[in-house]
């Protein structure tokens, strides 16, 4: 279940708080996000929605640790993630969540298998175990025949699952999709967003996305809409596929 | 764990042309660094060497060295009688020896150069058991004969076997040369101490060193006590390694110290250029780094995989550079020796240790060109870097 009410029970997996972000350019200030409350449940999958400005990354950089708030706070499976030293949140990073970037972020000098690889350099598997985690995820993704290949020698639609591999393979807590599809084909797109539901609906993923393609919105259980740093309504999206 | 020093390689060889320049840049200092310091290795290798440690060299107390000395005939027997000298067939081995020096035409330059002639009796050859004749035969003693070391030929001309030369009013014959295992004295003339006294009007009881072969080299110090003791001379008495060695010490400084000034100077282009290379790889992956700090790789493993990228850079460029300078290794050279103004040829001696101490510059110059860049990839912040073309 998702809230943005401030009033739901506190077993909520992600639960924001008073959340705001000021910037300050110049003398002015601009405030980014305001007073924000939300509950996000294990397993849902929420479309964040909105003008651009409105502070959609801004709430996704806030809620993966990215950045840190102004006011309010972030709570994250128990642990708030707001209190936490640098070094404790890149740790907490590591471990509870995946993200997905708009232009794949993938490292261009490794290949497919070694992007996805990354994140479980943090572990403590061993070089066989990663191995085998990696196959998995590129499985998952159907990408398990492209594992030796560059970034480059991928189409835009491959390395955003190789990117949504990499997001999966340490099994994290849950998934930050900034604009997944942005930079996409609607085909590709497609792709892209079935993957996504199958993580939820088959893995029981926690996935979280940014989007301003209202088509990318709709795979969401639920669309939050942000203007102005404020969450504004909610709409119930399809039931989940 | 670490970021795969795989990605580091790889955007190398990525960005292979500010690589390349850092690269260079990095091998010049280097192979200026080792060359000056294999010169200087060189110069003071043949000048050391050319003592041996079971010698030992006699002089007037408080000579510099043997040119400004003078030891008369009477202190050289009372140096024969010393205890701990070698005796053979034909009595003490002692060498007491006249120096001067000539001037002879360089080949190839159109000017001349100073040669060291020293005057020996055959007992000389005795005394120093590594100098070897290597083509024609020794001086006969009385007659103006010259046995030239193997550089003085390739020095100077005029000076080849056979040839005749004139000098201090005499004339004189190449009659040997000798091999010494590239010291001091294959840059020299030898001659029979009692002509080169004659044609140069010296005092017939005087010679500048003498130069006495000992039992063993720990016979020095009954050797030195018995001479310094002694009330009939006032001599002074060095192991003759370390009189030679202390020859060397002006002009090898002189060279360590210009050669690590024009290394530095050097030195702190090739950081620049580091800085460059280093500064611009950040600045083009600016969103590669946020992307793995966001995954989760702490600004320690950032700083570090930056840092081993700049080694990488430094490493191959103080291997270059040293490649680069290690033909000069044996290449024959000359200069003055300004302890006896003469020509002294001597070889570049690139050592291990010379190359360890190159490449550890490389490294030293890698680190500091690679540090601040690492520290400002781990400190961009994260949200904003992400969004980075």
């Amino acid at each position: 279940m998702v809230s943005i009410d401030g009033r739901a029970d506190s077993k909520s997996l992600i639960r924001a708080r008073g959340l705001g972000k000021t910037y300050r350019r110049g003398g002015e200030q601009i405030h980014v996000l305001q007073g924000l409350n939300l509950d996000v449940d294990a397993s849902d999958f929420v479309a964040f929605m909105g003008p651009s400005g409105s502070g959609k990354t801004t709430l996704l950089n806030l809620l993966g640790g990215l950045d840190v708030p102004s006011e309010g706070s972030v709570t994250v499976a128990g642990d708030e993630i707001t209190r936490m030293s640098g070094a404790k949140l890149t740790a907490w990073r590591a471990r509870h969540v995946g993200f997905v970037f708009q232009m794949y972020n993938l490292i261009p000098v490794l290949t497919a298998f070694q992007n996805v690889e990354l994140p479980l350099l943090l572990t403590g598997l061993s070089k066989a175990e990663r191995r085998s985690h990696v196959e998995t995820a590129l499985a998952v993704v159907g990408l398990d025949d492209r594992m030796r290949h560059y970034p480059r020698q991928l189409s835009g639609g491959q390395e955003q699952r190789v990117g949504i591999a990499r997001a999966i393979v340490a099994d994290p807590t849950f998934l930050l999709c900034d604009e997944p599809t942005g930079d996409l084909d609607r085909k590709s797109a497609d792709e892209v967003l079935d993957l996504l539901d199958r993580l939820v609906r088959d893995h029981g993923k926690t996935v979280l996305l940014v989007t301003h393609d209202p088509r990318a919105a709709e795979h969401a259980r639920l669309i939050l809409h942000l203007e102005k740093g404020v969450l504004v309504e909610s709409v119930t999206a399809s039931p989940p596929r | 764990m670490a970021i795969p020093l795989s990605y580091n390689v790889r955007s190398l060889a990525a960005r292979w042309t500010s690589t390349v320049v850092a690269v260079l840049g990095i091998a010049g200092t280097v192979g200026v660094f080792v060359a000056m310091l294999s010169l200087a290795r060189g110069f003071e290798a043949t000048l050391v060497a050319s003592g041996s440690a079971r010698n030992a060299i006699v002089r007037r107390a408080g000579a510099t060295s043997e040119m400004d000395s003078s030891v008369m005939l009477e202190q050289v027997r009372v140096v024969e009688d010393a205890p701990g000298v070698e005796r053979g067939d034909s009595g003490p081995l002692v060498s007491p020896e006249v120096v001067v020096i000539a001037s002879f035409p360089l080949r190839g330059r159109g000017v001349e150069g100073n040669a060291q002639v020293r005057g020996v009796s055959l007992k000389a050859l005795a005394v120093r058991p590594t100098v070897k004749i290597v083509a024609g035969r020794a001086f006969q003693p009385g007659l103006s004969e010259l046995l030239v070391g193997r550089n003085v030929a390739a020095s100077y001309e005029g000076l080849e076997l056979g040839q005749t030369v004139r000098f201090g009013g005499g004339t004189w014959t190449v009659v040997g040369v000798f091999d010494s295992g590239g010291t001091a004295y294959d840059s020299e003339l030898w001659c029979d101490y009692s002509v080169l006294r004659q044609v140069y009007q010296r005092p017939l009881n005087m010679f500048q060193s003498a130069t006495a072969r000992l039992t063993s080299p720990a016979a020095l110090t009954g050797f030195k006590d018995s001479l310094t003791s002694d009330p009939r001379v006032t001599v002074q008495i060095d192991r003759e390694i370390d009189y030679y060695a202390k020859q060397s010490r002006q002009l090898t400084t002189l060279i360590t110290v210009l050669g690590s000034i024009i290394a530095v100077v050097m030195g702190i282009g090739a950081v620049f250029g580091a800085l460059n290379t280093m500064y611009s790889a950040v600045s083009e992956r600016t969103r590669e780094i946020a992307t793995l700090r966001a995954i989760g790789f702490g600004s320690g493993s950032i700083v570090v995989s930056f840092v081993v990228e700049a080694l990488c850079i430094a490493l191959v460029g103080g291997l270059v550079g040293c490649a680069v300078v290690l033909p000069l290794n044996g290449l024959t050279t000359g200069t003055i020796n300004w302890q006896t103004f003469s020509h002294l040829a001597f070889a570049f001696r690139v050592t291990p240790g010379l190359l360890a101490m190159g490449l550890a510059f490389a490294l030293l110059m890698g680190l500091v060109g690679g540090v601040p860049p690492a520290v400002r990839a781990a400190r961009a912040p994260i949200a904003f870097a992400l969004r980075e073309l």
